[in-house]
């Protein structure tokens, strides 16, 4: 972005939307927007919050635990789909029916399922990840050209050699993607289990802030959470252009 | 010349046992095209067959029939005595369209059969170095399958081959996907290394010139169902220099020859 010849970056705009926020809060239009340096404030009595770090520790473990099934499940579910057409036919429906569901509304069957606890949320993001994550690798196995698979066939690989050493590597790119938009989903998933859940890590503080029309650490709060679905999408796209190299290259 | 008449009076002047017997082969797709009908052939240790025709004559089917890359509908593959079932150890394949691994470096991709087998790296970087250097591409075992030409790429495709010491070389049009400079300049580097590595070689193109510059034999394939129409030994003095052999009289007559016998066969 440039402005009369000089350079700005990008998050320049995001300081103008924060200075917004701040005329908003300060003109105590409603209550709901409280001035955005008190929440800065609240952020910073926030953070070192024993409390705030248990739930901080409880919620990642969930995501990470679901996020690390969701994508093993995930990529064995799409590499099958890619390369067996009876699996596709069977499978297919349902991930595609599930990629685009709104799977909040299956959270309560979690519950019941798994009860009120961590293995529900770790369900949720499993729940909301994997589809997507499927999808794309079975997109990304199924334009591998057919003649790398013979080559490895040719000199000799095993079956799992031609899925360890050659489609995991050609199908990278949109595997890569797929685990980006799911991680998206998987902060969704969080979230939404932990607020549906609502007694345990950040569900239990969002219930308490918002219970108690403590707005400026709900917006704290909130604040955090974007920032971390944007700074983990971030960090899988900074992966992904490093093998930008050999993306456009497989189908030539 | 069909399934009848086998042998062939040309083949008879075949000293060297036969390293890859093809015995009755036929191949139908699913949808009822037959793309091959009765193969009978053998391939001399050491020779270098071109199996030649016009596109749809199942010439690349023969040739993944024969890696053990698919199944034949019926009839067998012999290599060196033994029933092929699937792909092994003493067949390399060169591919048309390179199929190198983008990710991976020259030294990796050249190395890759090796590494496959499980051989220690230092074995097969060793191996891989000689070959890259014999293909002529020192200096580039660093660099990535995009940073080449696509003359370079199926030099890298070639040395891959080589590398696994394999005593078959099956070349499914190799040249085709190059520019014609680079293809006449590669098909020269083929006769130079058949010199060197001693293997048997079979070949796949649509290039009639291409097919009697390299071969030692050329087998002449008719399309749907593609079946043996002839088989060919043009009798070219291989010592000669690559422009006297392309202004030889047997070259080009056999060129014009096989040209005639193709003819009926292109709409």
């Amino acid at each position: 972005m440039t402005i009369y010849g000089h350079r700005v970056p990008m998050f320049a705009s995001l300081v103008l939307w924060c200075v917004l926020w701040e005329i908003v809060g300060r003109a105590d239009v409603i209550f709901l927007i409280p001035p955005f340096t008190d929440v800065l404030g609240a952020l910073a009595e926030l953070l070192p919050n024993g409390k705030f770090l248990s739930a901080t520790a409880t919620t990642l473990r969930s995501f990470a635990i679901g996020m690390a099934l969701a994508i093993v499940a995930g990529v064995a579910l799409g590499a099958l789909m890619g390369r067996v057409r009876a699996a596709d036919r069977l499978l297919g429906l349902w991930v595609n029916l599930f990629v685009s569901a709104p799977l909040t509304a299956l959270v309560p069957v979690l519950m019941i399922l798994f009860g009120l606890g961590t293995k529900t949320i770790v369900a949720t993001v499993f729940l909301f990840a994997v589809w997507i994550i499927a999808l794309d690798t079975r997109a990304g196995v199924r334009q591998v050209t057919p003649s790398l698979v013979e080559m490895g066939r040719s000199f000799g690989a095993t079956r799992w050699q031609v899925y360890s050493r050659i489609l995991a590597f050609a199908a990278l790119p949109e595997i890569l993607a797929g685990i980006r938009l799911g991680m998206v989903r998987g902060v969704k998933g969080v979230v939404i289990g932990q607020l549906l859940v609502s007694i345990i890590g950040y569900g239990e503080l969002f219930e308490i802030y918002s219970r108690n029309f403590l707005m400026k650490q709900f917006w704290a709060l909130t604040i955090l959470l974007f920032a971390f679905a944007l700074v983990l999408s971030e960090g899988i796209g900074l992966l992904e252009k490093r093998i930008e190299y050999y993306a456009g290259e497989r189908n030539r | 010349m069909n399934r009848a008449a086998a042998p062939k009076p040309q083949d008879a002047g075949a000293a060297a046992p036969a390293i890859v017997e093809v015995r009755g082969i036929a191949k139908a797709y699913p949808g009822g095209v037959q793309a091959l009908d009765g193969i009978d052939l053998a391939f001399e240790t050491g020779g270098l067959t071109s199996l030649l025709g016009p596109s749809g004559c199942g010439k690349t089917t023969l040739l993944k029939i024969i890696a053990g890359l698919l199944a034949p509908s019926a009839g067998e593959v012999y290599v060196q005595g033994r029933k092929v079932t699937g792909p092994g150890a003493e067949r390399a394949f060169v591919f048309q369209d390179f199929a190198l691994m983008p990710w991976a470096t020259v030294l990796r991709n050249v190395a890759f059969g090796l590494e496959l087998k499980g051989r220690p790296r230092a074995e097969r970087h060793e191996a891989a170095r000689h070959y890259i250097d014999e293909v002529g591409l020192t200096g580039f075992e660093h660099a990535y399958p995009h940073e080449l030409s696509g003359g370079m790429r199926q030099r890298v495709g070639l040395a891959r081959a080589l590398a696994v010491n394999a005593e078959v070389l099956l070349m499914d049009e190799p040249f085709s996907a190059v520019d014609e400079q680079t293809r006449r300049k590669f098909q020269e580097d083929l006769l130079r290394l058949r010199e060197a590595e001693r293997k048997t070689f079979l070949f796949v193109t649509h290039s009639i010139e291409e097919a009697v510059y390299v071969s030692d034999r050329i087998v002449l394939l008719s399309p749907r169902p593609g079946r043996v129409s002839r088989s060919i030994r043009p009798d070219i003095p291989r010592d000669d220099s690559p422009d006297r052999i392309r202004r030889h009289p047997v070259y080009l007559d056999t060129v014009e020859e096989i040209w005639r016998g193709l003819r009926e066969f292109v709409e």
